[in-house]
């Protein structure tokens, strides 16, 4: 008889652990909270294409899909506020739901309800053991952006001679430096440098579009890709420098960075270039 | 046997251990309540790789992010927009097809052979006729559909066939259209649930008074000419402004069913907005309102129509909300309806001495509650009710019996999609639908009930 009563116990404690999974993990984006019981029914109907159910980016159409769906199991992000290494923020994970990426076929998912998409956060962060043993990074400081100067864009300029930009997105920030061919992500596919040269606006950056997003890529860099971290090797003034530099080559691009570089002759004077790297002359 | 069958399933529970059962049970009810992952319906979620519920609450019903799509030009706002990216192998090209068995009701039908009223019913197997839909972008930012369409045998006809340009001056508000296209109802009758014979239809959409000669057939049909329409990023935000040829979509400048004769034009305009309630989901408030012309006689030449002549007005306006309550969504309608005096009773404009006595432009106002209720992206409930009322019949006559044309219906169903692949899909599609129409027997005047029941499968691939 004792054993016959504590048998519904036990299968509710089998189904309370099972559930756990899913119901336990949360997600906090500003005031919402987003809860994965909810994600996971979100998941199922808006992503599960693509990342698959498992969240592993293995998708019925993963296959025909190039950049391959984000892998949530690994939890390697690329946009983040966080540094490299780190675990993302919600809100990073949010942000990146919202805004989606241009050039892959993740659409902006910004029609849907806040909650829906704080929701998925948490449904998202489910997927990985990662998020069980370790805590998101800390987001690192962006201090505020110096002007434009044109001695700010010539040490910009300096910078992306000095450690190697070119190698990979080129002189010119076409993304056909001699490095570009041959580069990888993390799960051996092919993977291009960004190409400043492509658009008119800022819609093809990944991670956001204003200068201080563009500063947060240098500081985080982008796991899972070929683009380093650069905090432990410059400042933030060097940083805002750069970020200064690489709107220039955004040359279709209306700037006050253009405007003051037109205004100073049009040229940037920095060491003269690798005769390896390709140009894009 | 029940007898028989009842003590076996109480020999087998009795045979296993209690704990087995209880597994097994729970395991069952995982399985029913887990719905297996929902994949795209062809034409797009080949494009694009997503899953079709991605845009629909049950397709064919756009949800918020369907909407945004298809207001973009059917388009994410990403670069796998343009076809160039497209293996040459993809063709945006949808085929759909309803084979079914249904059973038709209408009571008070006068019968020649016995001079009184009786119920008649039909009922057997039966096709919708096929839908060859192509859609899609033929470049970044210009967008297309074509829908030849064709009843069962029946010639094809287009019931859409437009070129967009959208984002013009790169922003959202600016899109253009041009040709045979759906008016930009965000309760849309192409997207709706229903399929039957009485309940394939918003009553609402496409009503006319008792006797009327208007030729507009609704703002249900798909119409001919131009349109300017505009978004918020996220298409919470909308607005539209179309002028459209006096011909009710049909081409050949037709008019009232007469080629060569058309040559006025209509208006319709919508507006509509959007707003989170917290946990709920995107609430939708819209207005709209329809302003045209229909002729009343026509100019001949030996005899063959040649130009449309006392063109007069007529006007359909209303109001509109659609509510989210997460899984349930309801959505809820108010429409006035008036048409000229000469409409609504028939009478050539230049001769108005046979307008009869009392002779007034109908009106009428109307309305319906359509709820659904998504228990995953594979199986949604429907149900509704409409009604549509006259406020004024059209002369003195008709002003004795009130009620006549009155229509009040009923439709309930169900739609489960055990296959949504990305390569096809497959709805069991069950509905039965009633509207009573008042007054409208020809023997005695009484009310007339007219009743659909369906079962078909519903596929496209």
């Amino acid at each position: 008889m004792n054993s016959r009563s504590k048998q519904p116990r036990i299968i509710l404690a089998l189904v309370a652990i099972l559930a756990l999974p899913v119901f336990g993990q949360e997600a906090k984006v500003g005031n919402l909270a987003g809860h994965a019981a909810e994600g996971k029914k979100l998941y199922r109907r808006y992503c599960v294409g693509c990342h698959g159910p498992l969240g592993d980016g293995n998708g019925e159409n993963a296959p025909w899909i190039d950049p391959k769906p984000r892998d949530f199991v690994g939890a390697t992000f690329k946009c983040r506020s966080t540094p490299t290494g780190t675990l993302p923020t919600d809100q990073d994970l949010y942000n990146a739901i919202t805004r989606g990426f241009y050039n892959s076929n993740m659409p902006h998912w910004d029609a849907l309800p806040d909650q829906n998409r704080a929701d998925l956060v948490a449904y998202i962060k489910t997927f990985s053991p990662r998020w069980k043993a370790e805590k998101p990074g800390e987001p690192i400081n962006v201090p505020s952006e110096p002007p434009v100067t044109i001695q700010s864009i010539n040490h910009g300029a300096e910078l992306f001679q000095k450690m190697e930009c070119w190698k990979c997105h080129g002189q010119q920030g076409r993304g056909d430096g001699p490095s570009a061919a041959t580069l990888t992500d993390s799960k051996d596919q092919p993977i291009r440098p960004y190409d400043f040269s492509s658009a008119t606006d800022d819609s093809r950056f990944k991670c956001g579009v204003t200068n201080q997003d563009l500063y947060k890529v240098f500081m985080t860099g982008l796991d899972g890709t070929p683009m380093p971290s650069f905090a432990d090797v410059i400042q933030p003034n060097d940083a805002w420098d750069l970020v200064h530099f690489l709107r220039t080559l955004q040359t279709h691009r209306k700037s006050k960075e253009n405007e003051v570089l037109k205004s100073a002759g049009g040229k940037v004077s920095a060491p003269a270039a690798d005769k390896t790297s390709g140009s894009g002359d | 046997m029940p007898n028989q069958s009842g003590g076996s399933v109480r020999a087998l529970g009795a045979a296993l251990p209690r704990s087995l059962v209880v597994f097994l049970l729970l395991l069952s009810s995982f399985v029913i309540t887990s719905s297996e992952p929902s994949h795209a319906i062809p034409a797009f979620a080949r494009k694009y790789g997503l899953p079709c519920s991605a845009c629909h609450i049950g397709w064919p019903i756009l949800n918020v992010f369907g909407q945004q799509f298809r207001d973009n030009g059917y388009q994410l706002g990403n670069d796998r927009d343009s076809p160039i990216y497209q293996n040459p192998a993809y063709w945006p090209i949808t085929f759909r097809v309803t084979p079914q068995w249904h059973l038709e009701n209408q009571t008070k039908v006068a019968i020649d052979q016995t001079g009184a009223e009786q119920s008649v019913t039909t009922t057997g197997f039966d096709l919708s006729g096929l839908d060859i839909w192509t859609a899609g972008t033929l470049y970044k930012n210009i967008s297309f559909s074509v829908l030849p369409s064709m009843g069962e045998g029946d010639t094809f006809h287009f019931e859409n066939a437009w070129v967009r340009f959208d984002n013009l001056f790169k922003t959202p508000w600016m899109n253009v259209k041009v040709g045979k296209f759906e008016l930009d109802m965000l309760l849309s009758e192409k997207r709706f649930l229903t399929l039957s014979n009485v309940g394939g239809a918003w009553v609402n959409y496409h009503f006319l008074p008792q006797g009327d000669i208007n030729g507009f057939g609704g703002i249900g049909d798909n119409q001919l000419g131009v349109e300017l329409s505009g978004h918020s990023k996220n298409s919470y935000a909308r607005y539209s402004i179309a002028m459209l040829s006096s011909v009710d979509g049909n081409p050949g400048l037709t008019s009232q069913g007469v080629p060569g004769t058309a040559r006025t034009y209509d208006v319709f305009a919508n507006v509509n907005e959007g707003f989170q309630v917290r946990g709920l989901g995107v609430q939708r408030v819209g207005l709209f309102g329809y302003f045209g012309q229909s002729p009343t006689y026509f100019l001949t030449s030996g005899g063959t129509p040649v130009e449309a002549q006392g063109n007069k007005s007529f006007s359909r306006v209303g109001a509109y909300g659609w509510w989210f309550f997460k899984n349930l969504d309801v959505e809820t309608l108010y429409m006035h309806g008036q048409d000229n005096v000469f409409l609504g009773n028939g009478v050539a404009a230049n001769d108005p001495a046979s307008l009869p006595a009392g002779a007034v432009g109908p009106t009428w106002n109307g309305g319906f509650v359509e709820a659904h209720y998504a228990v995953n992206p594979q199986f949604i409930f429907t149900g509704r009710y409409e009604l549509v009322h006259m406020s004024r019949q059209a002369n003195a006559a008709l002003q004795a019996t009130p009620n006549l044309g009155n229509v009040d219906s009923f439709t309930i169903g169900y739609r489960w999609y055990p296959i949504m692949f990305s390569r096809g899909g497959l709805a069991f599609h069950n509905e039965y639908a009633q509207a009573k129409t008042g007054n409208t027997s020809l023997l005695t005047g009484s009310d007339q009930t007219s009743r659909s029941l369906m079962i078909g499968f519903d596929f496209d691939y």
